[in-house]
């Protein structure tokens, strides 16, 4: 496959424009026919700090960053044309350039700007780069863009010699820039662009390109999204028109989609003064019967800890999402972990229950966020979407057709007015919310404004009419009607097919994963498989309620099991032995929790060590990854 | 739309309709101001037409959030603290509804400062009282942020040395457009206030002093009170921000020592609530948004329609 591939990966400082020009490259990949998967790497800064993005590009599907690459188009920082270098960089040198070189393929192309960046300047580059027959093309990228009136337009100028390089027409991304660009910025855009291109073509033998844009066809319409883009098109669909947050990466993303989008639809978006509120906000506005979301990533989504109960114990129905970053505390923004697992599935006081779905890709957070609205509403209970930074930033392609399902707007077992007066539901002259006697837990609410639908609503444990009530037969009856919720949800869930399976059915080893890791074990597993191995692997996205069977079944069906996931203390695979309650022999952890997610060939390599070197006997033991230099 | 049949409805309410049928009697203790509220409350709501199945209490925890179960409407004893951002959403998600959010000092203008001061910027349309005895009351007699400098409990023993709130003009700076002090031994004057705030397009925040027989008995809430707007020693403009200011710092500094002055301090009927500047600036529906979900003739919007092609 890695023939067959070009892994772009553009890198500069940040505020260099390298999110929006590796977008716009990734959609002329796209437009192309192929398929795409971005990888973003960046600081929590504004601007400058080493940050870069990756394009993978190949026929074959991609569901996951590759391993290194194979095509470097180092800038310049921002910072690097003016006086500032040394405070922004302090005494490391040229870091878009030297940075990077560590996962640069044997056989790839470096295109550096030498306007901005000095090769001589590294150590050893020459005998490095002789040593791995890399093509070393230095442009002066900056000038060329300055000759056409705006230094900023050398990332267009990069893009131009990347085409030239590897063969690929402007046609896709002319049309990008016609589409994307302020016609002010546009002509002199396409002139760099062509000039940057034929300049290529003229000095250097291209012919034969060093490494090449595959080609492909797709079949249907493809569209270029964001887990985070997922996420709330999902939303949107099933008839979410509020929500509330308060800005913290790497849930902004969302907040933000949602934000801009909602007004267009008579929706409502509030930032408000922080994530109680936030959290608050919603369980009001679906009490008064709107769809409402609210979010966080891990230290905001703390402080939602108490509403979160509050939406449980009055069986308010609400969506919070959960965008993962690396812990404790607001340990590391813009890097991705999975460690706020255990957070969201046991935080708040008491026999709280609620939804936690964590989905594994870019089309299954689109429906993972209309399956946890749906849930959320149908069985009144909160729902957690589970995310991370990778997810919610990656993007891919997935065909719009895809996207095309009715709306699902309604707010589940709701009362209209006439029905309110029937008994069971006003039994004594007065409507009785929580009934204890419901199938499957779910007690039909009224909405504010009804007739004869007053009830109230209250964190205190309450009888039927919604009194605050401490009677030990109703608290059993209350708390056992609540919890019987979650067998109906798991039930449900049976019937939606949530997982993803990959791999031979019979096989000696199976992976276990969650969330973001999902794509990149599947393609390890095909490696695997492919080198004789005999592995199969399951993506589990349902965390809560847990799929005890089918993770038994899977267990069971082979002889030894890695579990993946990117924690340092195997949060994924302890909610495993919970759950199972044995099996914990069969186990073995591989982890990551650097920042970095996983690459496909470490997955290859620690299922190497743990499994097979071990020859078998795991005897549940734990492999942490550790990381080339550079990851 | 008949979905909401209840908001609107124009016809005589006996104030008995708020009385729940078959409720607990009260469990504040007898002597206790709360009392008051509720009385003050029952008058109100029946003088602005509003009835129970329109109206939308939210409350706090503590013994003022106890309210919801002697007051029959719909209700949301919320958490600590947090009855404001649970009534705002309420409010912006069915606007028709009358919202009223109210709580105590500790919940109010404590744990929920940060709820309060918000909420009186955006000036959301909505009733808060505040029953402020400055004691913590159910957790049983700790200092709140109400009590006065020197207070002595078993939480600050040595005496408070922490000045007190001042809450009237924490929601006048904040941007409160409606701003009353109002006392449970008052209560003509507490249920024309309590009338007036809830009738009041925006934010309108009543501190309602209450006695608490039990945890405070030293308070000075049985000296007598003076009404600002009767009483012709105190001559202002309460539409005026910086008189309004001062007769606040007046009965800030006075409430522990000298006369205690209640009253309307500041009323802005030209600020617009919340709501409508949302709805001004396009971010808000005409109609109520709850009203949607029950509408058979509402088109759906796709996202597969509206949003998918900019990623094509």
């Amino acid at each position: 496959m890695t023939d067959d591939e070009l892994i772009w990966r553009i890198s500069g400082g940040s505020g260099d424009g390298i999110a929006s020009t590796s977008q716009n490259f990734a959609k002329a990949l796209m437009r192309s026919g192929l398929n795409v998967f971005t990888h973003r790497h960046y600081p929590s800064r504004i601007r400058g700090g080493h940050t870069y993005t990756e394009v993978r590009a190949s026929e074959d599907p991609v569901n996951s960053r590759g391993d290194g690459y194979n095509f470097l188009l180092a800038l310049g920082d921002s910072f690097a044309r003016n006086p500032q270098e040394e405070a922004v960089y302090g005494n490391e040198e040229i870091k878009p350039l030297s940075e990077n070189l560590d996962e640069l393929r044997e056989g790839g192309v470096i295109v550096y700007d030498e306007g901005l960046l000095d090769a001589s300047e590294i150590p050893n580059f020459e005998e490095r780069a002789e040593e791995n027959d890399w093509h070393v093309y230095p442009l002066d990228l900056r000038g060329l863009a300055r000759d056409q009136g705006r230094e900023v337009m050398r990332n267009t100028a990069g893009v131009g010699a990347t085409c030239a390089i590897t063969g690929m027409e402007l046609d896709h991304v002319q049309d990008l820039m016609r589409d994307a660009m302020p016609e002010k910025i546009l002509e002199p855009n396409l002139e760099i662009l062509q000039i940057a291109y034929d300049q290529v073509r003229e000095e250097y033998d291209v012919d034969a390109p060093d490494v090449s844009v595959p080609t492909g066809e797709h079949d249907e319409e493809q569209l270029l999204m964001s887990g985070s883009d997922a996420i709330s098109y999902g939303a949107i669909d099933e008839g979410c028109r509020f929500i509330s947050g308060y800005p913290m990466t790497p849930w902004t993303e969302v907040f933000t989609i949602m934000t801009k989008n909602l007004p267009k639809l008579g929706g409502i978006s509030e930032q408000v003064e922080d994530e109680i509120a936030a959290a608050a906000l919603a369980v009001g506005a679906s009490h008064a019967g709107v769809k409402a979301m609210s979010g966080s990533s891990g230290g905001g989504f703390a402080l939602m800890s108490e509403p979160l109960g509050l939406a449980e114990m009055t069986e308010t129905p609400v969506v919070l999402v959960e965008a993962m970053r690396a812990g404790p505390s607001t340990g590391m923004p813009t890097k991705p972990e999975q460690s706020d697992l255990e957070h969201v599935l046991y935080t708040s006081q008491g026999d709280s229950q609620r939804v936690v779905l964590a989905p594994g890709t870019v089309e299954e957070a689109y429906e993972q966020s209309r399956l946890a609205f749906r849930l959320a509403y149908e069985y009144q209970i909160p729902s957690i979407l589970l995310y991370d930074q990778k997810l919610g930033g990656e993007l891919t392609n997935v065909p719009k057709s895809h996207f095309d399902r009715e709306p699902n707007p309604t707010l589940g077992k709701t009362l209209s007015e006439d029905a309110l007066a029937d008994e069971p539901h006003s039994a004594d002259g007065k409507f009785h919310r929580f009934q204890h006697d419901v199938d499957d837990g779910v007690s039909p609410r009224s909405i504010p404004g009804q007739k004869g639908g007053r009830f109230l609503a209250t964190g205190n444990e309450h009888d039927p009419t919604g009194h605050i009530s401490e009677s030990p037969d109703n608290r059993v009856a209350q708390i056992d009607r609540r919890t019987e919720k979650l067998a109906a949800i798991r039930d449900d869930l049976d019937q939606v097919d949530t997982g993803s399976y990959a791999g031979p059915e019979e096989a000696e080893y199976g992976i276990l994963t969650f969330g973001s890791q999902q794509g990149t074990v599947e393609e390890a597993v095909g490696r695997l498989n492919d080198a004789g191995h005999s592995v199969k692997s399951y993506g589990v996205s349902d965390m809560l309620p847990f799929p005890t069977e089918q993770v038994a079944e899977f267990i069971e069906s082979v002889d030894e099991v890695l579990v993946v996931e990117m924690t340092a203390s195997g949060q994924f695979r302890g909610l495993v032995q919970k759950n199972l309650g044995r099996y914990g022999e069969k186990l073995s952890s591989l982890l990551k929790y650097n920042g970095n997610p996983f690459e496909p060939a470490e997955i290859v390599d620690g299922f190497e060590a743990a499994l097979v070197e071990d020859d078998g006997d795991a005897s549940g033991h734990q492999t942490t990854f550790v990381p080339a230099a550079g990851d | 739309m008949s979905t909401f049949s209840a908001i609107g409805e124009e016809r005589e309410i006996d104030r008995d309709e708020y009385t729940p049928g078959v409720e607990p009697q009260p469990t504040w203790c007898p002597g206790c101001g709360d009392f008051s509220v509720l009385k003050a409350l029952k008058q109100a709501l029946p003088e602005v037409g509003r009835t129970p199945e329109e109206t939308l209490l939210c409350t706090g925890i503590g013994c003022s959030g106890k309210l919801n179960s002697y007051l029959d409407t719909y209700g949301f004893h919320t958490i600590h603290g947090r009855s404001l951002p649970v009534a705002r959403a309420a409010k912006l998600a069915n606007p028709d509804l009358e919202v009223i959010a109210a709580g105590g000092d500790g919940d109010g203008y404590g744990i929920g400062g940060n709820h309060f001061i918000h909420t009186a910027r955006e000036n959301h349309d909505m009733a808060y009282i505040v029953f402020n005895n400055e004691i913590f009351g159910l957790t049983k007699g700790q200092t709140s942020p109400t009590s006065p400098k020197g207070h002595k409990s078993k939480t600050q023993p040595s005496g408070s040395a922490k000045e007190p709130i001042k809450p009237l003009s924490m929601s006048l700076n904040a941007g409160a457009s409606y701003v009353a002090r109002t006392a449970a031994v008052n209560p003509n004057q507490a249920k024309e206030i309590i009338t007036e705030a809830i009738e009041h397009d925006g934010f309108a925040h009543v501190d309602f002093l209450t006695q608490c027989p039990t945890w405070n008995k030293d308070a000075r809430q049985y000296v007598p009170y003076i009404d600002v707007n009767e009483s012709d020693d105190y001559n202002f403009d309460k539409t005026d921000r910086v008189e309004a200011a001062e007769m606040m710092r007046e009965t800030e500094e006075s409430l522990y020592e000298g006369e205690v002055l209640t009253g309307r301090f500041y009323v802005d009927e030209d600020r617009p609530s919340y709501g409508e500047e949302k709805r001004a600036i396009g971010e808000m529906p005409e109609e109520p948004l709850a009203e949607r979900y029950w509408d058979d003739d509402y088109e759906w919007e796709r996202s597969h329609d509206m949003f998918l092609d900019k990623h094509a």
